[in-house]
């Protein structure tokens, strides 16, 4: 696939000066956001909140009448949409401490819960922190596969590789279980660089937090519905997957379309902030759609605007979009966009390439920007 | 009862019960204590009374201790302290508070502006030490100037209530007349109860004196063997411990601060001392993000990307004033969860690490 930013003449060179122009610019539209925070962000977020609970209620109370299906169907579907707000466009975002200003201890970074195995603490810590901070950067951030896949050719490539859409595919379905897992870093464990014991304490968190979910899906909901106990159980764990297929999907339509680029440590060394800036609209991509997609994807449709302001609540990333892609075009740089099948078929069609050797895979495309950072060139990987 | 509870919210986890509650109704919650504003009275000029109806978390205050309410300003939760001026045996569980609109109150100004009956607010349990005892002292005085007067009024109303026989001296202290909220009442009060004697003098009019030893011990020259209350602006609470310190009767005088929270002049100016309340360490500001001078304190408290995106530093600020180094913006707010690699502090602040 060619790369957006192909020009006839080779990669866009992006200079200091550039740089430093998209840095401020981006800190204009930081601060504007942040100055007009107010009642509208609080009312957009108690709403969505709102929604969720109806929609969990409704999900868990259709389950009563599971024995005919289309209210079992209709069930799941309720209880789906909660589990899928309650992840995205409620706790990814308040974790990210967006809603922090605030000042409302139920909406607090630092304190909040979500309906999913993984406990928060410990999301916060590889996400909020480590894919956050060191986006795209091999080595560092752990999001570039998740110890497990191959989706960039700068992973090398190994017999074991083979299997990659497969394991792509079961990550897939058991996706909370992944994000819980995500902190444990297992591949260091086997390879020695992490011992056991220093994970006990995270294990721990991981038995506790999910222990209470699978005890309240598959064990307390069932069973008040009593003689639908099977049922009941059979649509928990239907939701529990739907879930995960959408915010796998949505995830991965993040940073692993073509034309998203990686970073080498060494590149991003002593990092100024417009710096930092442009490494995360390279290292991400967005997905169109509709109001409605965008909320139901916790607006990580906007992944570009999400990696810019992380902090900056999600009801906002539509808004600025247009500012950030007219950034963008003035120099040059490729703004990462494309309908849902469009960004997913590209997602799994770099799983399945990157299975094979690259003597098989064909040759790695060729940089698409190349930044001037401390007046040296930086080639970046694609 | 809590055991119910316990086993709904095996039901709601990993959200507590009344996240739920609060969406039906904002009083309807199981925990968190709120309370309804039921009446709103503007008699004094610049202040505004607020009779609230707590949730029924709510246990009683005793007299001269404060409560903590919570209001949303434009999307944001603010908190602030008042004492209740009600009599602490109150029948009805209702609290009733003055507030004073002070010029840059933040809180005050909103409450007094727009405070309507229905509204709730966030209540937090009543607190302080500075009340009666509950052996109460034969005879006491009450000393208090501008809005310093409501956990005095409090008392004040408690001892009428319960028929207290020995005597006491209400002394407030005002810019004029209008400005004293309740005048009315505690004149109504001192007729009532020939053992009560309230003073209101107004030196800003020149019709008064300031606070001396001559005007206490013509007013109660049993002063000595009182236990005196004392709350008001700075320099009330000075001439009054000087006269209580040079009479050796430091320890009959209790006394309430009531600190207003105001940006210090030049947010850029590193000025005063950080007291990291958690280890007991105090440090001279240096101007530097918070998370910085932390560790330069040799603390060690929990960082990730140190660049204000990941929250991984929030960590509360007890008291004292901040700086967003990222925005600007300055923070005077008590109590408050910071961000300590983006943050510096604007003369002295506390922060519970
Ligand atoms: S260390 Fe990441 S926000 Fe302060």
């Amino acid at each position: 696939m060619a790369m957006l930013t192909e020009t006839p003449a080779g990669p866009v060179v992006l200079s200091r000066e550039q740089i430093e122009e998209i840095g401020a610019a981006l800190d204009e539209i930081r601060a504007r956001v942040t100055d007009d925070l107010g009642e509208r962000d609080r009312e957009y977020i108690y709403s969505i909140i709102k929604a969720q609970r109806g929609f969990e209620i409704a999900g868990r109370g259709l389950m009563y009448l599971g024995f005919l299906p289309p209210f079992w169907l209709a069930g799941v579907a309720a209880l789906s949409v909660s589990k899928i707000l309650d992840n995205m466009e409620i706790g990814h975002n308040v974790m990210h401490g967006q809603y922090d200003w605030m000042r409302e201890p139920g909406l607090n970074s630092r304190v909040f819960e979500w309906d999913t195995v993984c406990p928060s603490d410990q999301w916060r810590h590889s996400h909020n922190y480590m894919h956050h901070t060191y986006t795209n950067i091999h080595g560092m951030d752990r999001d570039i596969g998740y110890g497990i896949l191959r989706v960039d050719e700068a992973q090398p490539w190994n017999p074991l590789r083979l299997g990659n859409p497969v394991y792509a595919f079961f990550l897939m379905l058991a996706f909370e279980w992944g994000v819980m897992g995500h902190d444990l870093e297992v591949e260091n464990i086997v390879q020695g660089k992490r011992k056991w014991l220093d994970v006990k304490a995270l294990l721990k968190g991981q038995i506790r937090k999910a222990g209470r979910q699978v005890l309240k899906d598959y064990v307390v909901f069932p069973a008040l519905t009593g003689p639908l106990f099977l049922s009941t159980l059979a649509g928990n764990f239907t939701a529990n997957i739907v879930r995960n297929l959408w915010t796998f999907s949505i995830i991965f339509c993040g940073h692993f379309p073509s034309g998203v680029q990686t970073f080498s440590e060494e590149d991003c060394a002593e990092e100024t902030q417009g710096e930092w800036y442009v490494r995360q609209m390279l290292g991400s991509a967005n997905i169109d759609g509709s109001r409605l997609f965008h909320i139901m994807s916790g607006n990580l449709s906007h992944q570009i605007e999400h990696h810019l302001f992380p902090d900056l609540p999600a009801n906002r990333y539509p808004e600025i979009a247009p500012e950030v892609k007219a950034l963008c075009e003035k120099h040059g740089l490729p703004y990462n966009t494309g309908s849902f099948s469009q960004q997913i078929g590209s997602v799994w069609a770099k799983l399945f390439k990157l299975a094979l050797p690259p003597v098989l895979a064909g040759k790695p495309q060729p940089a698409g920007v190349i930044v001037v950072r401390r007046g040296q060139d930086s080639e970046v990987g694609v | 009862m809590v055991g119910l509870i316990d086993l709904v919210e095996k039901l709601t986890t990993p959200h507590p019960l009344d996240r739920y509650l609060e969406l039906v109704r904002p009083t309807f919650t199981l925990r968190q204590m709120r309370a309804e504003i039921t009446h709103v009275r503007r008699s004094a000029v610049g202040s505004v009374t607020l009779t609230l109806r707590p949730t029924r978390q709510w246990q009683g205050h005793v007299a001269g201790q404060y409560v903590q309410i919570g209001v949303v300003i434009d999307g944001v939760r603010h908190t602030r302290c008042y004492s209740p001026v009600n009599s602490d045996r109150r029948r009805d569980r209702h609290i009733e508070l003055t507030v004073k609109a002070h010029p840059h109150g933040l809180v005050s100004n909103y409450l007094h502006e727009n405070a309507i009956p229905g509204m709730v607010v966030d209540l937090a349990p009543a607190a302080g030490i500075f009340h009666l005892p509950e052996q109460r002292p034969d005879r006491i005085v009450l000393i208090t100037g501008g809005s310093g007067i409501t956990p005095a009024l409090s008392m004040l109303r408690t001892l009428a209530t319960e028929g207290y026989a020995g005597k006491v001296l209400f002394l407030h202290y005002n810019r004029s007349p209008e400005y004293v909220p309740h005048r009315t009442e505690l004149e109504a009060l001192a007729l009532q109860h020939n053992n009560f004697r309230v003073e209101m003098l107004y030196p800003e009019l020149g019709t008064d004196a300031n606070f001396s030893y001559d005007e206490l011990e013509r007013l109660a020259p049993w002063f000595a063997s009182a236990q005196t209350y004392l709350c008001g602006p700075p320099g009330l609470m000075k001439a009054v411990r000087t006269v209580y310190e040079a009479e050796q009767l430091a320890d009959r005088l209790h006394s309430e601060e009531f600190v207003l929270t105001v940006a210090p002049g030049d947010p850029a100016t590193a000025e005063g001392e950080i007291t990291f309340s958690g280890s007991g360490k105090t440090i001279e500001n240096t101007g530097a993000s918070l998370l910085e001078q932390a560790e330069v304190a040799g603390l060690t408290p929990e960082y990730g990307c140190r660049m204000g995106i990941c929250f991984t530093c929030t960590a509360v600020k007890r008291t004292g004033c901040t700086r967003n180094l990222r925005t600007g913006e300055v923070d005077a707010d008590p109590d408050q969860p910071i961000q300590l690699c983006i943050n510096a502090p604007v003369g002295d602040v506390d922060i519970a690490i």
